[in-house]
């Protein structure tokens, strides 16, 4: 079979173009091809977003429990350390750990108030990180604490009593539960 | 740990491009190849002889993220013409700079190669300044940290606070680092902010996560760094291509590396880990390292002084580079490097001992002044910090100040430390959970 023939001229033969994406009309040129690497570079914007599907895995009790208003961490049952944040097996001695809650009230054990932040958390500024305590239990818990002056910060608020609040419809982040002041 | 005898390392030659806010008129790798060149030319190396001298490299970036191109490394092996020549990268955080380095220097001192490249770099520049912290802040737990506020000014904030809780660290003796570190860099022209400034600026400028400002932290840059490490052999090669002897030869004579738990809430609460010269009574009530100190930056210096024979660091090294995020985490790492007792960074700094002897600072007379200098290339806060080129710029600063050639290199003796011997680099990833410390000395 003659190819040749089948096949419209070359001029005739386009890649379908649409009108989306980056679009730069009457992109300057040099005359001369000496003068080509003098020229400012292209900077063009290049959006990416994608959703992933992120399991809580092991983690997920959690999650269940903080949309049941409960606060969970584990215990090692053969070393007896206590993860206030969970951690599904010991980083002591290597057993299976258990879920049991948390007590409500815990402790400041450190905290900062955020001024700016990723992107994401921008338009919640200024909010406070703490990192909270809780006696008998050996590891800390990362969370918000709520209802204190975010312009008045000091080392007085380390130690302070705080307890776990939760939201009312849970978003499946461990933002679920924030802390208040306890007393 | 004991250290097998290995072959000796010599850190032959370095390069650094000049870091800045963004470099758009370059893509990465001609970005790399501004450093290797200068490395090379060093040494008279010419470029084609590269593939005759050298038997491979390491390269150091940190975030697929912020370059949105996965496999950058092998674009820059291919760009510097180093292919097919044996390649990996390497990614540790804030420290991949830092592990790079040690990943040459084994690769040498273990006999799989006579020469090795270090290369580096990160563009930072492509997102915004808070998209960017969004992906630092990624490099924290996506189910537990990430979400409640993922901010690593905010993270690294809580710790200081645990600090000055701890021993009483003032915000003032957090400045006393920012202005430091910039009136040094006031005299480094490959630095990216070159400023004279006061405790009161430092303070006074925008509060970022208290009680960290603007000018506490470090910003982030476009840049890349090289090194060319060689055993004895290696630099036999060099001799043969270049036709003359590599000259002010430095030594690698320590590596080591520590770890810590990723989320700050899984750090124990213990005993201190002691160093050659610390006894146990030294830190009778204090737990360790919950949230005030970097065990993996103890664990580090503990095996880079055991390795190079260190007994005790303040009296036995010249000076450090050393990795300052942030002003609170130089004065942390002061402790875990073992330059002062845990607790004492704050008045260590206070003392003028890390500062420049030669230099004024506008603190009036410092009682300890030019003890011990830190970071007097100016530091990440003032030279910027393209992560996966920091740790190597360091190591081509300490290379420089051993050769006794800041001078040629970075136009200016001022923050030359006379007649400095040994000095220790330090590259620490985010809230301490890798760290580095490798020592180097004039051959
Ligand atoms: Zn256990």
């Amino acid at each position: 079979m003659n190819i040749q023939a089948m096949t419209p001229a070359a001029e005739k033969i386009r890649l379908a173009e649409t009108d989306d994406g980056t679009i730069l009309f009457k992109v300057p040129f040099p005359k001369e091809m000496k003068d080509i690497q003098h020229m400012s570079p292209i900077i063009i914007k290049q959006p990416y977003h994608i959703d992933y599907i992120h399991s809580y895995g092991q983690d997920s009790p959690f999650f269940a429990g903080l949309a049941n208003g409960k606060l969970l961490g584990t215990k090692c049952p053969k070393c007896k350390y206590t993860y206030g944040t969970p951690k599904a097996h010991c980083m002591e001695c290597g057993s299976p750990t258990e879920w049991f809650e948390l007590p409500e009230v815990g402790r400041i054990h450190t905290f900062t108030v955020c001024h700016r932040g990723g992107e994401e958390f921008l338009k919640e500024t200024p909010f406070i990180l703490v990192l909270v305590e809780w006696d008998k239990v050996d590891t800390l818990f990362l969370s918000r604490l709520v209802g204190v002056d975010t312009s008045k910060p000091s080392l007085k608020m380390v130690g302070m009593k705080i307890k776990a609040q939760f939201k009312r419809n849970a978003k499946f982040r461990p933002t679920d539960v924030y802390f208040v002041p306890a007393e | 740990m004991a250290f097998k005898k290995t072959r000796d390392v010599y850190f032959v030659s370095g390069g650094i491009s000049k870091f800045a806010k963004a470099r758009p008129e370059v893509t990465f790798q001609p970005m790399v190849k501004e450093a290797y060149d200068y490395a090379l030319k060093d040494i008279g190396l010419e470029n084609k002889q590269a593939q005759e001298v050298f038997d491979g490299s390491v390269a150091s970036y940190f975030s697929d993220h912020f370059s949105r191109q996965l496999m950058a490394g092998i674009m820059i092996q291919d760009y510097l013409g180093l292919c097919p020549l044996p390649s990996h990268r390497v990614e540790a955080g804030g420290a991949t700079g830092g592990v790079c380095f040690q990943e040459a220097y084994k690769n040498v001192a273990s006999g799989v190669m006579d020469t090795c490249v270090a290369y580096g770099f990160e563009t930072m520049s492509h997102v915004n300044t808070w998209k960017g912290n969004e992906f630092i802040a990624l490099a924290s737990d996506v189910s537990f940290d990430y979400p409640v506020g993922g901010f690593y000014s905010g993270y690294y904030a809580m710790m200081v606070v645990r600090h000055m809780q701890e021993f009483g660290t003032t915000v003032e003796q957090l400045a006393h680092v920012s202005v430091k570190n910039h009136i040094n860099a006031f005299h480094n022209k490959y630095a990216q902010k070159r400023k004279r400034l006061t405790i009161k600026d430092v303070r006074n400028s925008e509060m970022v996560a208290w009680p960290l400002t603007m000018l506490d932290i470090c910003v982030m840059s476009d840049g890349a760094a090289c090194g060319i490490l060689a055993s004895e052999d290696g630099l036999k090669k060099i001799r043969k291509a270049t036709g003359k002897d590599p000259k002010n030869l430095v030594k690698v004579t320590g590596i080591g590396r520590g770890t810590d738990a990723m989320r700050m809430s899984d750090r124990p609460h213990k005993k201190v880990i002691l160093l050659a010269h610390e006894k146990a009574s030294d830190y009778k009530d204090l737990k360790y390292p919950g949230i005030h100190s970097f065990r993996a930056g103890r664990t580090a210096s503990k095996l880079a002084y055991e390795h190079a024979g260190i007994k005790d660091p303040l009296k036995e090294i010249d000076f450090v580079e050393l990795h300052d995020a942030y002003t609170s985490s130089e004065i942390q790492t002061y402790e875990d490097m073992g330059l002062c007792k845990y607790g004492e960074g704050g008045k260590f700094v206070e003392s003028g001992a890390p500062f420049l002897p030669n230099l004024d600072y506008g603190l009036g007379k410092l009682p300890r002044q030019g003890e011990m200098p830190v970071n007097p290339s100016g530091g990440l806060i003032a030279c910027g910090h393209p992560v996966g080129a920091t740790g190597l710029m360091q190591a081509v600063f300490a290379l420089w100040q051993l050769q006794g050639s800041m001078k040629k290199h970075v136009g200016d003796d001022t923050i030359q430390v006379k007649n400095a011997k040994r000095g220790a680099i330090h590259s620490h990833a985010g809230t301490g959970t890798y760290v580095t410390v490798s020592i180097l000395e004039k051959a």
